[in-house]
């Protein structure tokens, strides 16, 4: 596994105890429209990524984030900029 | 247009627009109108939509034509019939008209508005201090401005709206922080980069469960970090600490927190907002906050009854007892009648009654108006982790009496619903 690959796995396993539907996850899953996700369940979900991954994903770059792609891609860019 | 000649509003005569190019922009509230419909069809009354009709004191108004007891309107004090704070404001009605009709910064800033922020100085033992014309706008003001892009803002996650709309409308970079979490707070910090500056914003009673902050802890933290800290103190002013100034002064924090926001529409009983500091350079915020700047100042009315009742808080030592006395008495209450709360003891005034959904809060909202006592229905998204509950906030003229007479209407209400078996 390359290191996207554990980040995607990882990520995975934290979204699950909020994937109330069972949405199978890929690349393109959304949070608001796949997995039906409000700003409360957001809330909770980023700061146990944040905790995970020993990182900070502010509000602004939260915005930007729609898919678990995308979210992949913002982890693995905040930990190579430490 | 022959606007003259328009008749009365007739829904019979509405033309649905024709969208072959572009779309009704409000049809993205259109799950929000058809689930309110949905609640209404059932029968109830709209909480959203209550009428007072006639307000015949701090505690008491009549409501569909029943005199009805006032237990959600955040009046804490009861300033707002107090005698000399009406005069005062009727005085400044005679003496300076009814309004300003100018910003702050121009012709908006009358002797009353000195004298409304000289009142604060006094009461927070500050060097500076501001009045905007909300609460809301207080927050927003310092939120945008203090700032900038290269700046993180850290606040509780269940910050008050106005202090998330600020965020929103300056440019700085926003981390959360899991709600009173001493220990989230602390690893956001660490996590920061060491350039750019701190804001940690943080409240003293959080206004949807009445809950309070360990703001001992956290200033220690976030002093340590070498963050400034705001701590919004609406629904702690006037009777937390030995001055009243808030839980900010009980937590024996006053020389660490660098801003003080609060509000005139709580214990001071009228409308506006401030924000008291020490910087020396606090007063520029005059000429760079926006939402200072751009729109109009308070009525003199207002801010002749906001420093009478300001300088009448400072003396407010029985007052401050009672609204405790109640407060502990209607949560104890409150438990003993079997209902769910959302502290495990009176923390502030505010006394939050947890249930279970959406259609159950309603009818018992509406079972408690029938009694004759009026609480405040909350609902996500402003409520924490999507709950449903009936607010009641104390204030110090309620009688010892009334107090009773709300708990038998609970009971009634309660029993009625199902709530309560």
């Amino acid at each position: 596994m390359t290191d996207r690959d554990e980040t995607f796995a990882k990520v995975a396993e934290l979204i699950e105890p909020f994937n109330k539907k069972d949405i199978q996850l890929t690349e393109a899953t959304t949070f608001a429209g796949d997995l039906e996700w409000d700003s409360l369940i957001v809330m909770d979900f980023v700061a146990s990524v944040e905790d995970e991954f020993d990182i900070l994903i502010t509000m602004n770059m939260q915005a930007e984030i729609e898919s678990v792609g995308q979210l992949v891609d913002a982890v693995e860019n905040l930990r190579n900029e430490e | 247009m022959t606007e003259a000649a328009r008749t009365p509003y007739d829904p019979a005569d509405e033309v649905p627009m024709d969208h072959t190019v572009g779309r009704d922009l409000f049809s993205k509230f259109d799950p929000l109108i058809n689930e309110r419909q949905a609640l209404l069809d059932t029968g109830v009354r709209d909480p959203f939509a209550l009428v007072m009709e006639k307000v015949h004191s701090p505690t008491l108004a009549t409501i569909n034509a029943k005199k009805t007891i006032l237990l959600g309107t955040y009046n804490y004090m009861g300033m707002t019939f107090d005698p000399d704070v009406i005069a005062a404001g009727k005085r400044a009605l005679d003496e300076y008209g009814s309004g300003t009709t100018g910003s702050r910064v121009l012709n908006g800033t009358y002797q009353g508005h000195k004298e409304c922020e000289e009142a604060l100085k006094e009461f927070y033992g500050t060097r500076h201090a501001m009045v905007f014309s909300t609460g809301y706008q207080a927050n927003l003001g310092l939120m945008s401005t203090i700032a900038g892009k290269e700046d993180y803002i850290i606040l509780d996650a269940d910050s008050h709206a106005s202090i998330y709309d600020g965020c929103a409308l300056g440019n700085a970079q926003i981390v959360r922080f899991r709600h009173n979490s001493v220990e989230d707070l602390e690893k956001r910090l660490r996590r920061l980069p060491p350039e750019g500056g701190r804001l940690v914003v943080l409240e003293g009673v959080y206004s949807m469960l009445g809950d309070i902050a360990p703001l001992k802890e956290m200033v220690a933290v976030a002093k340590a970090a070498g963050a400034m800290i705001v701590v919004d103190e609406a629904h702690g002013m006037g009777f937390f600490g030995k001055h009243g100034r808030g839980v900010f002064e009980e937590a024996g924090v006053e020389d660490d927190i660098d801003f003080v926001v609060g509000t005139f529409s709580k214990s001071v009983g009228t409308v506006g907002g401030f924000v008291v500091s020490n910087h020396p350079k606090f007063d520029v915020m005059r000429l760079v906050c926006r939402p200072y700047v751009f729109t109009a100042s308070l009525p003199p009315s207002v801010v002749a009854t906001a420093a009478t009742s300001i300088r009448k808080l400072m003396h407010a030592g029985n007052k401050r007892g009672h609204l405790w006395e109640n407060s502990r008495r209607l949560h104890l209450g409150l438990r003993e009648l079997g209902f769910t709360l959302a502290t495990p003891e009176a923390q502030s005034a505010i006394i939050a009654v947890l249930l279970p959904d959406q259609n159950t809060t309603v009818r018992m909202w509406q079972a408690l108006l029938e009694q004759g006592v009026y609480v405040n229905m909350a609902r996500p998204p402003a409520t924490p982790a999507g709950m449903y509950l009936l607010r009641c906030s104390l204030c110090a003229d309620h009688t010892d009496e009334q107090v009773g007479q709300i708990l038998g209407m609970f009971e009634a209400a309660g029993r009625a619903t199902g709530c309560i078996a």
